[in-house]
């Protein structure tokens, strides 16, 4: 394991090395793609004044809302469509056909309606949130094996104690999955919301991008990227690794 | 300690009732008669086993008195009271060990005990290891589901099953995925449970001299529609080995039976 990361570091000093080394020969114009070094003085200043850390945390904010409410919503959908032809014929067909949308297309429609506010944002990011999760919840519940329901009725169990101890449970590979593309989507949709849609009320990790683009502050563009790929990789180890381990162990599961 | 040793002892095992029972089902091409007037008592503490080919509507049977599926006519009384729907006092052990994978060896065996009113957690986990220790599973209760063989996990089945002090004990071809050797062992396991904790056992099978060594009684069934057409008492000294002569004697004379039986049932 620490040898394969060892590989990875060395690799990725190489990559930058050769790139400083590029770059100072004149290889190209340095202000179209600068030198790693001078990303990175831009990151530590930028982290020393805050507005990294600011922008980060406006950024995190609008994501943690907007993925909430896109789990609040999906699972519950989910499991009405799987218990429910009804719901599955509805509900279910329109998540498909919405699923395929990729989220930033909402934001003409969320500018619209919502005007250059937060809930504009939100809007997109549910919309990136909910259709995967309320799918992979329908997939999973269906999937389970109707001999845990019989063998849970026999111990007892009846509806809504049969729906949080065995249906969520049961399900609870495909949901975790379903969690993480959910994530990833509702990640992705926040990015190309924040480049998009300009708001007062917070300034984010994708309008520092795009300002960056227009300051020709190319420096600012390349350190907020890492950023963002930064916190993209935490996000993935701190919210679904450990989720993913237990459930291997659990479950026996080659995920 | 005496409070466990209350729930172990509250319940005495029940006598099943079965009178005139039949279940059609729905199917494409019409309604099929998977079961038809069966009439049937299993007195108290009296092993069962339902001996019959695949599709005899033995399962069917296993299911309606367990209450998991409605029989369309006749009715099905546990311990004198009809059966409407799942209880605890008829716990079933599934083919399939139809364990729960996201919790641990005692977690799914406390999962009917969890169920029971008025049980705090002290207690049901004592009841839940002192079933885990009956099949010999103690030092694995904090496995999880997939590290056991499959006789370990229909062991826990069974543990899981008897864990809640059901006065009936339903079994549907509990063994048929194990292995010879370790259905052997099972066997003799499960005699020694059933003396130990009398329950009443309605068993079901394909395989006649388990259901030899392991019945009170042996009834067996032909298909199209189901219907019990043999009752055989077993009166063999216990515990019983599989590879005993007079095992093998009874189960040859079943095996007549049945295949007369079933060429009756083909000239019809």
């Amino acid at each position: 394991m620490t040898r394969r990361v060892l590989n990875f570091v060395a690799f990725l000093l190489l990559l930058l090395a050769a790139w400083e080394l590029l770059v100072r020969a004149g290889a190209w114009n340095a202000v179209l793609l600068p030198a790693p070094s001078t990303v990175f003085v831009y990151l530590v200043g930028a982290a020393r004044d805050g507005t990294l850390l600011e922008a980060a945390l406006v950024t995190g904010r609008r994501l943690g809302v907007g993925y909430a409410l896109g789990l609040v919503g999906g699972l519950p959908l989910g499991f009405l469509c799987a218990r429910f032809q009804f719901a599955r014929d509805t509900i279910g067909v329109l998540a498909l056909g919405l699923q395929t949308l990729p989220s930033v297309c909402w934001a003409p429609l969320a500018l619209l309606w919502f005007g250059q506010t937060e809930a504009a944002m939100t809007f997109v990011v549910v919309m990136g949130t909910t259709w995967s999760i309320l799918l992979a919840t329908a997939d999973g519940v269906r999937a389970i094996p109707p001999i845990w329901v019989r063998a849970a009725r026999t111990m007892g169990s009846r509806r809504l104690h049969t729906v949080f101890n065995v249906l969520l449970p049961g399900a609870l590979p495909a949901i975790v999955s379903g969690f993480k593309q959910g994530w990833a989507f509702a990640w992705r949709s926040l990015m190309a919301a924040e480049i998009f849609i300009t708001i007062l009320t917070g300034f984010g990790l994708g309008q520092m991008l795009h300002y960056g683009r227009e300051l020709h502050a190319m420096d600012q563009v390349l350190g907020v990227m890492a950023v963002i790929v930064g916190i993209g990789l935490l996000a993935e180890q701190i919210l679904f690794a450990p989720a993913e381990r237990w459930l291997r162990r659990r479950f026996g599961l080659s995920l | 300690m005496t409070n466990t040793a209350q729930l172990l002892d509250a319940d005495l095992p029940a006598k099943l009732v079965l009178r005139g029972v039949g279940k059609t089902f729905r199917g494409n091409q019409g309604d099929v008669a998977a079961v038809e007037h069966v009439d049937l008592e299993v007195a108290e503490g009296e092993f069962v086993c339902l001996l019959g080919a695949s599709g005899c509507g033995k399962s069917t049977l296993l299911a309606l008195v367990a209450g998991l599926e409605r029989p369309t006519s006749g009715e099905i009384l546990a311990h004198g009271t009809p059966v409407v729907g799942p209880g605890r006092d008829r716990m079933v052990m599934f083919q399939e060990h139809a364990l729960f994978p996201w919790r641990t060896v005692l977690g799914n065996v406390l999962f009917g005990l969890e169920l029971k009113p008025g049980l705090p957690r002290r207690a049901r986990t004592e009841v839940a290891m002192y079933y885990l220790e009956l099949v010999g599973l103690t030092k694995f209760a904090h496995a999880s589901i997939h590290e056991l063989s499959g006789g370990m996990r229909q062991r826990v089945a069974l543990a899981r099953a008897l864990a809640p002090n059901p006065q009936v004990l339903l079994m549907d071809e509990p063994f048929a995925a194990l292995d010879a050797m370790t259905r052997e062992r099972l066997y003799g396991d499960l005699q020694e449970i059933c003396r130990k904790r009398r329950k009443t056992v309605l068993f079901v099978t394909h395989n006649v001299r388990e259901a030899c060594v392991l019945g009170d009684r042996v009834l067996l069934m032909t298909p199209h529609p189901g219907r019990i057409c043999g009752d055989f008492r077993v009166e063999l000294p216990r515990p019983r080995d599989i590879n005993g002569v007079d095992i093998a004697t009874l189960a040859s004379r079943i095996t007549t039976t049945l295949r007369a039986e079933e060429t009756k049932d083909g000239g019809r």
